[in-house]
């Protein structure tokens, strides 16, 4: 039979199934094998909160969206060029996200009447037996019939031989974009190697989904992407967790201190957990606490001891860490609070992401508490970001709070990874004695940049005493004197302005110096905002990009760059957080763009809104 | 990196070397004073410099104390010292942790960390000064007060529950149980230094009188004309007597307790005879917590109730890293690196 391979560009695939279906390894392995291949990628993994929600009903649908291109790419699409729909409700809560024309490959056991009703369908409604789904191209096969009939031979239950469904899925994909499963097949090694069962029966799965592809005469069409013409170089993929965690160890071989994690449990920053917790080779210690408090006050407990104090959480853990941050703002140690932000308020949406932690960063605490605050805007960029929040907590002696978000937490791409040589050095110096001159040792004796000593116990002749009493200048003794108060309150707020002599300086991420519209970012809203100012460029506006790291303090030049534009437009999945601080500090009249519904913000949406911000194209704009 | 510990110098220390310039700014008369007094007189003892002490303390009159120690301290915030202490140890395993807390900082706001400390084991030493009382916040009633208790805030008496804090401390596993009193130095000497050479998470109580706003709670233990009634004192390998002659002892009938005089017909042989490293006897001197108003009631034990051997959490920690470094080379590059890499020409 004649097979066509045709070449495309750009290509969005969302698996979606039940919880138990086993989409997440299914996506990440056909990630991993992307990957590979060189397309640059995106993704974004969507599950619901419960574990297991009631199986075949709409809650209970997992969803992994992967984007793979021959292009630059940065962020995991805005609608599906296909959907793998592995029962009734997966193809009901992904339909809306569908192209006109994608491609739905079904399977049709998960369409019988039980599952029809579960997905709320009308008595006697059928989608892919009824003229709905006129328009789209309808792959049904009976995954689960196949799949069991692949495994006739192996003496297991009906119940486990539906478990490798998601692996015949995984091979009739591979089949359809032309590729090699060695990767899948080594990973399922290594994963049931000591199971042999299991591992023989998920192997037949792949590859009777392949050769279904293969030899069924209904399929004539292979796909192909192309390699991404992306900077050369070595590249792996990685998750922001991931890399955030490897960021900690990094910046632990760099700076020769010990990194302490006392955390507790709470999505979506677990992983963190998990991750530290295999790397106890590099000396790491980690510490599951009975609570968030006491995973920051052991963080803390930790850094007076002269360890890198790390503390992992979420919104709700910020909240309950707020008394701690102040101590260690008190006390002035070096501490990373990291916190992967999720939906909120209170419990909020758990499994879905939003930025609405900035405030609380900010302003969270008793009293007059600056605190740094550093972000990360893509899953590999966790590693750097982290790395410059353990650099400044290190060298400032400050805690430093970090922002991530659940979409990158969980979200993957590809990321050409450093060297350990060209990690910038990380400054770390005890006081290891009085210098000369000095009679006893003065605790909140400053240098330069406001950052006082660490001097930690062990260290003869500089015993000393801290806490979170207002102290006296210099000595650190107690002090309720109110001239006194008033000069500590000011230094703590100058030490921590002072940092932004240390960091660099605010950059454009791409379009003119000066021109109609500013679209200011922070966090994940980077790959969107990169995507929609780049195709405006394209059109001809005059619009430009930049995209924050640092939100506390901004980078010196920030007001600079903001009075550039007639107009700063600053897009937010919250309420409008970023923009209340912009205005504050900078009196401009910035613009936002708010989504709150827990999603990321779609690239149709944004250049949409900057549309309208911006009169007409402009011949300057930059190409 | 970590410090290493200088060798013991040769020079003697003194209490004096354990004092700050600070002005001591506890309520004259407080029970607190002969507490700081019997831990100056300790450390020197022990033969550990003075650098490599650290006491934490929460919040509360007990929680000034870090201020008042020439050593390296942490006045903290309310009821985290234990989890703040935790972190401490497990980066720091090489110093000796002191935390000094009160019945409302690790009870009640810090009584979640108080449990998880003991359970862990981490090689720390909990000085609880026990007042029955909210001082700091002007006398409102603690998680120990007695039931009925008028107070500030239940001036209709209290309807709390109080907690028996050894008993709690047995329930979380603790590893070293004992109580002492402000008003008995040499007791209280004794079982600091107790505390300190215990290997583990040491609990010690300490009865210390508010005289301001709880004055008198535990003087019918510490006071000559009752003390000897009232109070039992616990020693390793001998009976469980008390009284002002020691005449009375106390019997085990079954899981009854039956308090005889040794000089109606009872010999010594029928007593009780204290074992430290028995968990379940433990577990019912904890229980000798009769209101001592009450007739017929029990004294009071005093001293070591309870001692276990049981890995520390820093020692375990520390092991599980070297057997992690043993068995895998830490290498940066690798590890960013991973398992999976392309290369773009």
């Amino acid at each position: 039979m004649e097979r066509k391979q045709e070449v495309l560009q750009d290509v969005v695939i969302k698996f979606a199934g039940d919880s138990g279906d086993g989409m997440q390894l299914t996506g990440t392995q056909f990630t991993n094998n992307t990957a590979l291949l060189g397309s640059d990628l995106s993704t974004f993994p969507d599950f619901p909160a419960e574990i297991r929600a009631p199986q075949g009903t709409l809650p209970g649908v997992s969803g992994y969206q992967l984007r793979f291109s021959s292009d630059s790419i940065y962020t995991p699409g805005d609608s599906l060029d296909v959907l793998v729909a592995m029962n009734a409700a997966a193809l009901k809560t992904n339909l809306k996200n569908l192209k006109k024309g994608g491609k739905i490959i079904v399977n049709t056991d998960g369409f019988d009447t039980k599952n029809l009703r579960l997905a709320n369908y009308p008595d006697g409604v059928n989608p892919i037996e009824d003229e709905s789904l006129q328009g789209y191209e309808v792959i049904g096969m009976d995954i689960t019939k196949m799949t069991r009939e692949a495994l006739k031979d192996y003496q297991m239950g009906t119940k486990e031989k539906d478990r490798a469904k998601n692996m015949f899925v995984l091979g009739f994909l591979y089949w359809m974009y032309g590729r090699d499963m060695n990767n899948t097949e080594k990973f399922l090694e290594e994963k049931f190697g000591r199971k042999p069962d299991i591992l023989e029966s998920n192997l037949k799965a792949l590859r009777a989904g392949y050769n279904y592809g293969d030899t069924t005469e209904t399929f004539t069409t292979q796909y192909k992407v192309e390699k991404a013409k992306i900077e050369a170089g070595s590249y792996r993929s990685i998750m922001g967790n991931q890399a955030l965690a490897y960021g900690l160890i990094a910046a632990s071989v760099k700076s020769g201190l010990t990194i302490f994690l006392g955390t507790y449990p709470i999505t979506p920053a677990s992983d963190i957990l998990h991750e530290l917790s295999k790397q106890k080779n590099f000396g790491i210690k980690t510490f599951q606490a009975e609570d968030e408090i006491a995973g920051i006050s052991a963080a803390i407990g930790a850094s007076y001891g002269g360890h890198l104090g790390v503390t992992t959480t979420s919104g709700p853990g910020i909240a309950l860490k707020s008394e701690a941050m102040g101590l260690a703002m008190m006390l002035e140690i070096p501490l990373v609070i990291v916190d992967v932000q999720r939906g909120g308020p209170s419990t909020g949406l758990p499994t879905k992401t939003e930025q609405s932690d900035l405030l609380q960063a900010y302003y969270g605490r008793n009293g007059e508490s600056p605190i740094p605050v550093i972000s990360a805007s893509t899953p590999s960029d966790c590693f750097e970001a982290v790395y410059e929040a353990v650099r400044i907590a290190v060298e400032h002696m400050t805690p430093v709070i970090f922002l991530s978000d659940g979409y990158i937490a969980n979200g993957a791409e590809p990321w050409k990874y450093p060297s350990s040589n060209d990690l910038r050095t990380i400054h770390v110096s005890y006081k290891t004695e009085l210098g000369h001159g000095e009679t006893k040792f003065q605790p909140y004796q400053r240098d330069e940049n406001l950052v006082r000593p660490w001097a930690i116990p062990g260290t003869a002749g500089l015993e000393h005493r801290i806490g979170g009493l207002e102290k006296e200048n210099i000595t650190g003794n107690v002090s309720y004197d109110p001239e006194n108060h008033q000069l500590m309150v000011k230094i703590r707020q100058e030490k921590v302005d002072k940092i932004a002599l240390n960091i660099p300086e605010q950059t454009l991420d791409n379009g003119p110096e000066k021109g109609d519209v500013l679209v200011l970012g922070w966090g994940s809203t980077y790959g969107v905002i990169k995507t929609a100012v780049e195709s405006l460029l394209k059109e001809g506006y005059s619009v430009a990009h930049a995209h924050l790291r640092y939100l506390r303090p901004f980078p010196r030049n920030l007001g600079e760059i903001l009075r550039n534009y007639k107009t700063v437009l600053i897009p937010e999945i919250n309420n409008g957080q970023l923009i209340k601080i912009i205005r504050d500090q900078y009196l401009v009249d910035a613009k936002g763009y708010n989504k709150i519904m827990g999603i990321p913000i779609t690239k149709t949406e944004l250049v949409e809104e900057i549309k309208q911000l911006t009169s007409s194209r402009t011949a300057t704009a930059s190409i | 990196m970590e410090t290493t510990t200088a060798p013991a110098p040769n020079i003697t220390l003194t209490p004096k070397d354990f004092a700050t310039d600070q002005e001591v700014r506890w309520c004259p008369g407080c029970g607190d004073y002969s507490i700081l007094a019997q831990v100056q007189k300790v450390m020197p003892t022990l033969g550990i410099p003075r650098e490599n002490f650290a006491i934490i303390s929460g919040i509360g009159c007990s929680s000034r104390f870090p201020y008042y120690m020439n050593v390296f301290g942490m006045h903290s915030i309310h009821g985290r010292a234990t989890a703040i202490a935790s972190g401490l140890k497990a980066a720091r395993p090489d110093l000796s942790v002191w935390i000094v807390t009160g019945d409302g900082d690790s009870l009640s706001i810090g009584g979640n960390h108080t449990i998880h400390l003991l359970r862990r084991n981490f090689d720390v030493n909990i000085l609880l000064f026990n007042n029955q009382i909210y001082g700091l916040t002007k006398g409102q009633y603690s998680p120990t007060s007695e039931e009925n208790k008028i107070t500030k805030s239940t001036p209709y008496g209290s309807i709390d529950h109080p907690f028996n804090p050894l008993a709690l401390a047995m329930g979380a596993d603790a590893t070293f149980i004992a109580r002492s009193m402000d008003r008995d130095p040499k007791h209280l000497q004794t079982m600091l230094s107790r505390s300190h050479a215990h290997h583990g998470a040491s609990f010690l109580e300490i009865y210390q009188n508010c005289n301001i706003f709880n004055d008198g709670a535990f003087e019918v233990f510490t006071e000559k004309s009752s003390k000897a009634n009232e109070s039992l004192f616990l020693e390793h390998g001998q009976p469980l007597v008390f009284g002002a002659n020691k005449e009375k002892g106390i019997k085990l009938d079954g899981f009854n307790l039956i308090v005889v005089n040794l000089n109606e017909g009872h010999s010594v042989d029928e007593l009780w005879v204290h074992d430290e490293s028995d968990l379940y006897k433990a577990q019912i001197l904890t229980r000798m917590f009769d209101d001592p108003k009450l007739e017929h009631h029990l004294p009071r034990p005093f001293g070591v109730f309870y001692q276990a051997i049981r890995p520390t959490y820093e020692d375990m920690l520390t092991q599980q890293i070297q057997h992690a470094k043993d068995k895998k080379v830490a290498d940066l590059d690798k590890l960013l690196r991973g398992n999976e890499v392309w290369n773009i020409a």
